[in-house]
Parts: C-alpha cells; structure tokens; sequence
C-alpha cells in the first residue's frame, strides 16, 4: 500500500521453486527492514476471513497468495 | 584622524565577529532555503481517485462479503474484539461482547455491542514517510484495510500502538451513536434480504410471496423503530 497509489505489486513468484523463494524472501526482509509491516490475508476454520501479522518468512503459510506490507502503526493525534 | 577610525573601526569589527559572523551564516541559509526548490507534487485528483479504486478493490478481496457490504453502505466496517475482558486500558467490559468501529484516517472506537456504550478511541495512524506523491497518508480504504489487518491480525499489539483517549474527543459520539443505529437497521434489512431470498423458491406459493412482499417495505418503513 503506498499513498498515491493504492496497492503496488512489489514481486511475485513461485515458493516451491527455490530461485523464486529465494527472490521473495530476500523481498520480504528488505521491506521488513524498511519499517513495514506484513500481513497475509487467511480463511478461518469458519469460513471467515481475517489476517494473520506475520514477523519472518517462515510466518508466511505455504499456500498464501499474497502478502500484504503496509505502514507500521503509530499514535495519531 | 581618519586612520585611527579605521583602526578602532577595524578592531571593533573584529571583537564583534564571533557575534556577527554567526548570524550572517543564518541569514545566508535562511535564504538559500528559501530559494532551494522544494519537490513540489501537484495534487493530482485523478492519480488519488485511481489509488483509492485499487485501494477499493484490494480492500474487497481481504475483508468478508458482509465487511465489505457495510463499508460500501455505511462509510465504516465493524470488527468484533476478541479480547476476554475487552481492550487494554478501556475499563474492561466484564467479559461482554465489544467491537471496533473502523473509519478511513480517523480513530479506531471501542464500544460494548449490546448496549453501545462507547468506551474508547484510540487514534492511530500508518503514515508512509517515503512521501512518494509528497504525502504521508495512504487511500482511504487502503488506511481501513491497514487498521483491519492489523486489529484482525494483532489487536493487543495494534491497541499498543495507538493513543488511547475517551470516547468523544475527535469522534462525535451523537455521530457514533447514530451509525451505530444506522447498522443495526441495515443488518436488519440485510437479514430481511437474506430470508426473503430464502422464500422466493416458494414464491410460486401465496405465503412466500407474501412475505417477499412485507420484506420490500420494511427497510423503508420501520426506521423509527430505533436499535
């Protein structure tokens, strides 16, 4: 998510192929280490959906498609 | 006569130096700040209303259908709290059912569900430093989609982040309380909605048509009942 554009596509790729993992996580971190925060969109048990904050690659559920970085929250006024 | 003048000129310059000198710099940055080009952007209406449909459409494909329904409908999305005894620094709520009001760029409001006793505000903001169009402040459903992400994902973590204030300090609570009565009548309309879709295989029959009927009127016509 960034201001004045909505969502933006930051990388894409398949997690079985390890090239592509590898291209991934090293995204991940680097937006990570930018301040973002991650989260991954999921389906509960009952059908709902809700997200799941994740803190490392490895939070990441193998079958997700997509992570979601947004800015870190901080005190408004 | 002259020489001595400037020599005591000279000299007097020179004490005064340390006083001048550093005041002279400020006066030489002050005016070349004023002279540097700051990167200005234009706003830009079309680039904003652009962000938001793709903020709109990514906000569609995280949250519920009903989710989505209401903050198409009303302006703002409820999450249920899921904490035993409600929000950190709220009062406790003796373990009844609250929720979140979520609004774009304004605080997120805790109230109790079945009573709509506002209990707090808690102001919180995902600013993008990067400024890449100059501004700090994402799409508004992209700031929804943030605040649900993070109250679905993390609320102990996300109620940490936010300043806690008492309901009504940048909220209206008559506002409040009015959305609030605005989403009770639109869930009672939806659930209208979903029982008459439910009939209208029976429509063929004079009962289920009957109620299809009833249901037509009702979102309009009971909207002084109150909730």
């Amino acid at each position: 998510m960034k201001p004045g554009q909505g969502e933006v596509l930051i990388a894409e790729g398949d997690v079985e192929r390890a090239d592509e993992e590898q291209c991934l996580v090293e995204e991940f971190r680097r937006q990570l280490d930018s301040g973002l925060w991650a989260a991954v969109p999921v389906i509960d048990v009952g059908g709902r959906r809700e997200s799941r904050m994740v803190r490392s690659f490895e939070d990441v559920p193998r079958d997700a498609d997509r992570v979601i970085f947004f800015p870190r929250a901080a005190g408004g006024r | 006569m002259l020489l001595a003048l400037a020599a005591t000129a000279l000299v007097a310059l020179a004490l005064l130096s340390d006083l001048i000198l550093p005041r002279l710099e400020e006066a030489w940055s002050r005016h070349r700040a004023r002279r540097r080009r700051a990167p200005a952007f234009d706003y830009d209406p079309g680039r904003e209303r652009r962000a938001e449909q793709r903020a709109r459409a990514l906000l569609r494909s995280c949250v519920n259908e009903e989710e989505w329904a209401m903050y198409r409908d009303l302006g703002f999305i409820r999450v249920w709290g899921s904490q035993a005894d409600g929000p950190d620094d709220a009062g406790g709520t003796g373990g009844a059912p609250y929720a979140y009001m979520i609004y774009p760029h304004r605080p997120i409001l805790a109230y109790l569900a079945q009573t709509h006793r506002l209990l707090a505000e808690y102001c919180v903001e995902f600013l993008d430093d990067t400024r890449p169009y100059g501004s700090a402040r994402l799409p508004d459903s992209d700031d929804v989609l943030a605040k649900w992400m993070a109250l679905t994902g993390d609320e102990r973590r996300l109620i940490a982040s936010a300043n806690m204030h008492l309901a009504g300090r940048q909220l209206d609570p008559a506002q409040v309380t009015r959305d609030l009565w605005r989403l009770t009548q639109w869930e009672r309309a939806r659930m209208r909605d979903a029982a008459r879709s439910q009939d209208l295989p029976d429509a063929a029959g004079g009962e289920g048509r009957g109620r299809a009927r009833r249901g037509d009127r009702l979102p309009r016509g009971d909207g002084s009942s109150g909730g």
